[in-house]
């Protein structure tokens, strides 16, 4: 069986558990500048450069992947949101991305090997690919409405390394995920295809959106329906939100997007809304209640935390949930569904 | 749009295609692409419900064209919000514009001209990109122009596409509508042939559309706009129900089919349908007569004037248009009176529900607030006309909701937040008191107590105001009051709210973040029903804010000794030469044009409650349109500001020698015969490694340097100001004041330049905008007493001194510091490369104890001035 159909025999039995954070994780440990730079002997300073710890600390990447493990989660992703050429060039580490993402993937590979193996209960790794910090749909020069950064061949063609490293460390999935511009991610599914036709074989895609204001559009403008209609092509494994806020604040748009997304849905919040000092405080108990609300109106097919969850969080996530149905794919509509920012559809 | 847009049959226009549309082809080969712009949006507004782009045309670059056009239309949310067309006969120019659409468009067109292997890859590739696909009936043999080929290849087409993969439902076919009417024979069945084809097509291949181009149809007819424009309405009216969904049409360039005139609907028929021979040549000499026949009368812009009164009232209140509602409201009067009603009943009545529309819609988001104080300047003019009947017949005037008495404390003088909240109150039909700026607590408690108010209200804008505050609430529980006590205000807080009033008063004390929780807040406290949960619900948010910062890791303080033996190690050797023209300088009158070119526009925008940064709001998706609408009132006002000269800028900055003495910076005056001492506070929140416990004396040279200082003013709003209170115009006053602040901001801008550059000189050749100004990319600061770098409000006396500002620029300081008038800035000037703002946040009681013995002051005054910076 292929990933995507171990996945999807798994989730029709129940709810999947995803990871939660790696970054305030790591922000927990402390590390210094030589737990980052390592032997690298890269030109510029690493602090911050999260990613590169798989190379250069991977102690610590597979410490937080255990604890999510241990916590419950079903699925865990690479800790490569930022491993690929655009985001390191700000740590002049563009060198390592393929190694980066191979090392993580292998981390993630072997942990959930090595738990699968424990109980018998299939585990997954999500090769996660982040939007980099360059948008495709608008421009940074506010005088010039029509620049563009980057294009898309180029955007294409960055992700497109990341995922054949992630692919070869040994990633069932590719997760493109917190998705602040849909044409980012138009360009990720491009680049999956064209790895798809290098391998000869499916590289199966789960996508997340990101929110950037409560209305529930992200920063290029979609609306959640829009977003996907723009998205389905890609036939994703899932489809889902991540970061944006917290789960009350959320509720809403994962509830839109399970009525109309004929895949499965994963949903992963932030823990609450960042406190007046920028720290996420929401206990374990009260995410975990939220998602549970989600599950209980047949809404979710796996969960998970974004900024500022813990392992704590995702193990209250699974408790709460245990036991409840997982939601039900609704079928294929056949109108032909058209989006701007905005979703426009036309009767068959 | 709530519902997803949704349609049995969609019009696609042609305005934007080079080869449909001459103005818009004339616009692209010039490089016009802002005009060209605005034809989308005009078809966007116009109804368009999906845009088509096509630049086939010789002479341009298409592909070049076809992406700056789509990447220009993505930055405005009011045209981005339709699916696109991406319509080329050229498979480079369709491919690079699905690079740059993040939508999912619609690619028109691909076809079976070349073969099978290419269409199948164009097909992939628009599956790949994400796009639906129109199919031109078209194969390797040609153009399908009978029933028969038709058919035959769309229904080929769909097997291959569908043994691909290729959702059904994302498939169009075009079978191609060809001219009628030619007086060629083989040419009469053209639109019979493509209405039975699109029924045989629908029923062969499930889930699939319909579309075509329909302005080939009516070719024959070039000139004759109405002949052609019926042809294409009998067109429709017949292809619909066959199956059509989809047609490329300019709006505009259809008839309702039972509007046309019956004559020439039949003659159109007959051709279309072929329902005679010599049906042709009829719709010809029908034609004749229809020739250079205007379109009919556009539409009354004014309709709504024509609606009934109510109507028009509540049209005018939602739409914020006051021109004609002293004659509306005297018409609802008049027609109270005549049912035998009391003029009272107009407002009661339809003022009221047109109130309570805008309410809702404010409520919901669908609404902002400069609209919503436009509403509020109807309401009070119509409002202002009946009071004289009301009173005339001594009715009791309609029964408040409540009373709120709004004051700006003691010693601030700010007050546009405080007049935005009591609009919206008024609006929702709370007696609101105002007592105006600078009010001492005793005036606040006796308002109240004569009002018999249901709660008070305060505001400040300046960090002392909110130890008033904490004044006005003790005093309120001196005098045993249990009413609610709103505060609000750009420095107050949740948690300042919940640290410092809430417990001086046992009455409920209720933060208000913005104008648009004013509402809310007052209607839950004098709800009978939900008035103990929310004040029970509040007290319990705060102590919980107070047990948080209570059990809260504060951050480390370092001792003053340590923090100054981290101070900022500036490289004094950059420190800027001395000034070309030391001392001060005076200027009476800066030309208030030029001060306009400064303006930053994004706190502008703020002070009404609209969100996001200049320019880019102006095409925000949600309050874009609010703010373009604001922005035009901004400067229309502001062009009469200038042209009449209604305000003065006055202004007086200075150059001083100096140097720094621990955190004092000691400033020399005549012949070196007069110090003064400007004591600064540093840094005591211990820092990560490498980061420095800074202070604004590190940026000055012990061993001697120069420092700055400036104040400026904006004068003479008063009789403005006033005049438009008399009109009931509050947006009018609002904006003036708001407009007023900007330019003292501007002004402050203008001459840190004019400093740097002339005056003190070291930056002689700087050539920055204004939004490298905005972004502060110049060198060296100004940080203002009150402000992060240096918080303390007292520094102001000592700085209005040196500049002698009340001669100088006519500027005045309140007892809490305020400056008068309130459009005003005042700060130092630091020239040194490295300065740069910071926040001093917390300090330790060490240093408040320096400080108070530096400024020669007792603990309990320093604590006063420093109160936001200790714990």
């Amino acid at each position: 069986m292929s990933a995507r159909e171990r996945l999807a025999a798994e989730a029709a039995r129940r709810i999947l558990i995803f990871d939660g954070a790696f970054g305030t994780q790591i922000q927990a440990r402390s590390l210094e500048e030589a737990d980052y730079a390592g032997s690298l002997g890269l030109a510029a300073d690493q602090k911050g450069n999260n990613d590169i710890l798989a190379l250069t600390r991977p102690d610590v990447i597979a410490d937080i992947t255990r604890a999510y493990l241990q916590a419950g989660s079903d699925i865990v992703s690479t800790n490569t949101f930022s491993a690929n050429r655009i985001s390191q060039a700000d740590y002049a580490a563009e060198s390592q991305v393929e190694a980066i993402n191979v090392a993580s993937a292998r981390i993630a590979r072997g942990l959930a090997d090595e738990f699968e193996q424990a109980d018998g209960r299939p585990r997954f790794v999500a090769g996660a690919i982040g939007p980099t910090n360059k948008t495709l749909s608008l421009s940074p020069d506010v005088e010039d409405p029509g620049f563009r950064e980057i294009d898309f061949d180029f955007l294409t063609e960055v992700y497109r390394e990341q995922a054949a490293a992630l692919v070869a460390g040994g990633a069932d999935f590719i997760l493109i995920e917190t998705i602040f511009d849909t044409l980012n991610a138009k360009a990720g599914i491009m680049a999956v295809r064209r790895l798809e036709r290098e391998l000869g074989r499916d590289v199966p895609i789960m996508l997340s959106m990101t929110l950037t204001d409560l209305s529930g559009r992200n920063l290029s403008g979609h609306t959640v329906e829009a977003f996907w209609y723009a998205v389905r092509h890609a036939n994703p494994a899932t489809i889902g939100l991540n970061c944006s806020f917290g789960a009350e604040q959320l509720r809403p748009h994962v509830q839109l997007l399970s009525g109309i997304a004929d895949t499965l849905l994963m949903a992963y919040p932030n823990a609450g809304l960042p406190n007046e000092l920028g720290e996420y405080d929401e206990a374990p108990e009260t995410t975990a209640a939220l998602v549970r609300g989600w599950a209980e109106n047949g809404r979710a097919n796996i969960l998970g935390g974004c900024c500022g969850s813990t392992p704590e969080h995702i193990a209250a996530i699974a408790a709460a949930v245990e036991g409840l149905a997982p939601r039900a794919i609704p079928a294929r509509d056949t109108k032909m569904r058209l989006a701007g920012l905005e979703p426009f559809s036309i009767a068959a | 749009m709530t519902d997803s847009g949704s349609s049995r049959f969609v019009n696609i226009g042609e305005r934007t295609n080079v080869t449909g549309s001459a103005r818009f082809k004339k616009l692209i080969m010039d490089g016009d692409y802002v005009a060209a712009v605005e034809v989308a949006r005009q078809q966007v507004e116009n109804g368009a419900q999906v845009i088509d782009v096509n630049m086939d045309e010789g002479l341009l670059d298409a592909v070049e064209a076809m992406t700056t056009f789509l990447k220009l239309i993505a930055a405005e949310p009011d045209i981005a919000r339709v699916p696109v067309m991406i319509d080329s006969s050229k498979w480079e120019v369709i491919e690079a514009g699905l690079k740059c659409v993040s939508g999912k468009p619609i690619v028109n067109s691909i076809s079976m001209k070349e073969g099978e292997a290419q269409f199948l890859e164009q097909a992939r590739l628009c599956l790949d990109y994400g796009a639906a696909v129109v199919v031109m009936a078209f194969d390797e043999v040609g153009q399908a122009d009978t029933r028969d080929r038709k058919v035959e290849i769309c229904t080929r087409a769909y097997d291959l596409l569908t043994g691909i993969g290729f959702p059904p439902e994302d498939i169009i076919f075009d079978p191609n509508v060809f001219a009628v009417a030619t007086g060629i024979e083989e040419h009469d069945r053209y639109a019979l042939d493509f209405l039975e084809a699109t029924r045989a097509i629908k029923a062969a291949c499930p889930h699939v559309h319909v579309s075509g181009g329909l302005s080939n149809l009516s070719f024959s007819f070039r000139g004759n706009e109405t002949v052609r424009r019926a042809m294409h309405s009998v067109f429709l009216y017949h292809a619909i129900p066959a199956g059509m969904d989809m047609a490329i049409v300019n709006a505009g360039q259809l008839d309702v089919y039972d509007a046309i005139d019956s004559q020439l609907r039949e003659a159109c028929e007959d051709v279309i349908l072929m329902r005679r021979p010599d049906a042709t040549e009829r719709l010809i000499a029908l034609a004749e007569s229809y020739k250079g026949k205007d379109a009919k009368a556009e539409k009354a812009a004014q309709e709504w004037r024509g609606w009934p009164v109510e109507r028009r009232l509540e049209h005018a209140l939602v739409k914020g248009i006051d021109a004609h509602v002293v004659e509306d409201t005297e018409e609802a009067r008049l027609a109270c009176a005549e049912a035998g009603g009391r003029p009272i009943e107009v407002i009661e009545g339809p003022l009221m529900d047109g109130m309570n529309v805008v309410g809702d819609l404010f409520g919901s988001g669908k609404m902002f607030l400069p609209q919503v104080v436009k509403s509020a300047r109807v309401m009070k003019k119509a409002v202002a006309h009946l009071i004289p009947y009301i009173e005339a017949e001594k009715a009791e005037g309609a029964r408040a909701k409540g009373t709120i008495v709004m004051a700006t404390v003691k010693g601030d003088v700010h007050d546009i937040g405080k007049n935005i909240v009591g609009v919206v109150l008024q609006c929702n039909g709370y007696e609101v008191i105002d007592l105006g700026v600078m009010v001492p607590w005793a005036k606040i408690l006796e308002s109240a107590n004569d009002n018999q108010a249901d709660m008070i209200g305060l505001s400040g804008l300046i960090t002392p105001s909110l130890d008033e505050m904490v004044t006005v609430a003790e005093e309120m529980q001196a005098a045993g009051m249990s009413i609610p006590l709103l505060i609000g205000g750009a420095t107050t807080s949740k948690v300042h709210t919940a640290l410092r009033i809430d417990p001086a008063y046992d009455g409920p004390v209720i933060h208000v973040l913005d104008a648009s929780r004013a509402v809310g807040v007052a209607s839950r406290l004098l709800s009978d029903t939900q008035r103990d949960a929310f004040v029970g619900d509040t007290a319990a948010d705060y102590a919980k804010v107070r047990d948080a910062r209570e059990g809260k890791n504060k951050s480390v303080l370092l001792s003053l000794e340590e923090a100054r033996a981290n101070f900022y190690d500036a490289y004094l050797s950059d420190k800027p030469a001395p000034p070309e023209m030391p001392g001060l300088h005076v200027f009476d009158d800066w030309p208030l044009a030029d001060l306009r070119e400064y303006i930053d526009w994004t706190p502008f925008f703020r002070s009404w409650e609209l969100h996001g940064t200049w320019p880019s709001i102006m095409n925000d998706e949600v309050v874009g349109e609010t703010a373009r609408s604001l922005k035009e009132d901004a400067d229309r006002l502001l062009e009469r500001i200038v042209e009449e000269k209604w305000l003065t800028a006055r202004g007086v900055a200075g150059l001083w020698p100096c140097a720094r003495d621990g955190d004092d910076v000691t400033v020399h005056l005549g012949d070196g015969e007069r110090h003064v001492v400007l004591p600064f506070l540093r840094q005591q929140v211990k820092k990560s490694r490498d980061r420095a416990n800074m202070c604004l004396a590190d940026f000055i040279d012990p061993a001697g340097d120069w420092i700055g200082g400036f104040a400026v003013g904006i004068h003479g709003i008063d009789p403005y100001s006033a005049r438009f209170r008399e009109e009931k115009d509050d947006y009018s006053d609002i904006l003036l004041k708001a407009l007023a602040d900007r330019l003292a901001e501007a002004f402050a801008e203008r001459l840190h330049q004019h400093v740097r550059t002339e005056l003190w000189g070291y930056a002689p050749g700087e050539q920055l905008t204004n939004e490298a100004l905005i972004k502060e990319e110049y060198r060296g600061i100004r940080p203002a007493p009150g402000y992060p770098a240096c918080p303390d409000h007292s520094l102001k006396p000592i700085l209005f001194d040196l500049l002698d500002a009340p001669a100088n620029a006519g500027l005045e300081l309140t007892e809490s510091f305020a400056m008068w008038p309130t459009a005003a800035v005042s700060g130092f000037y630091f020239g040194h490369p490295e300065a740069q703002y910071f926040g001093v946040a917390r300090i330790g009681r060490d240093q408040l104890e320096d400080y108070a013995a530096r400024r020669g002051v007792d603990l309990s005054t320093a604590e006063r001035w420093l109160r936001p910076n200790l714990d």
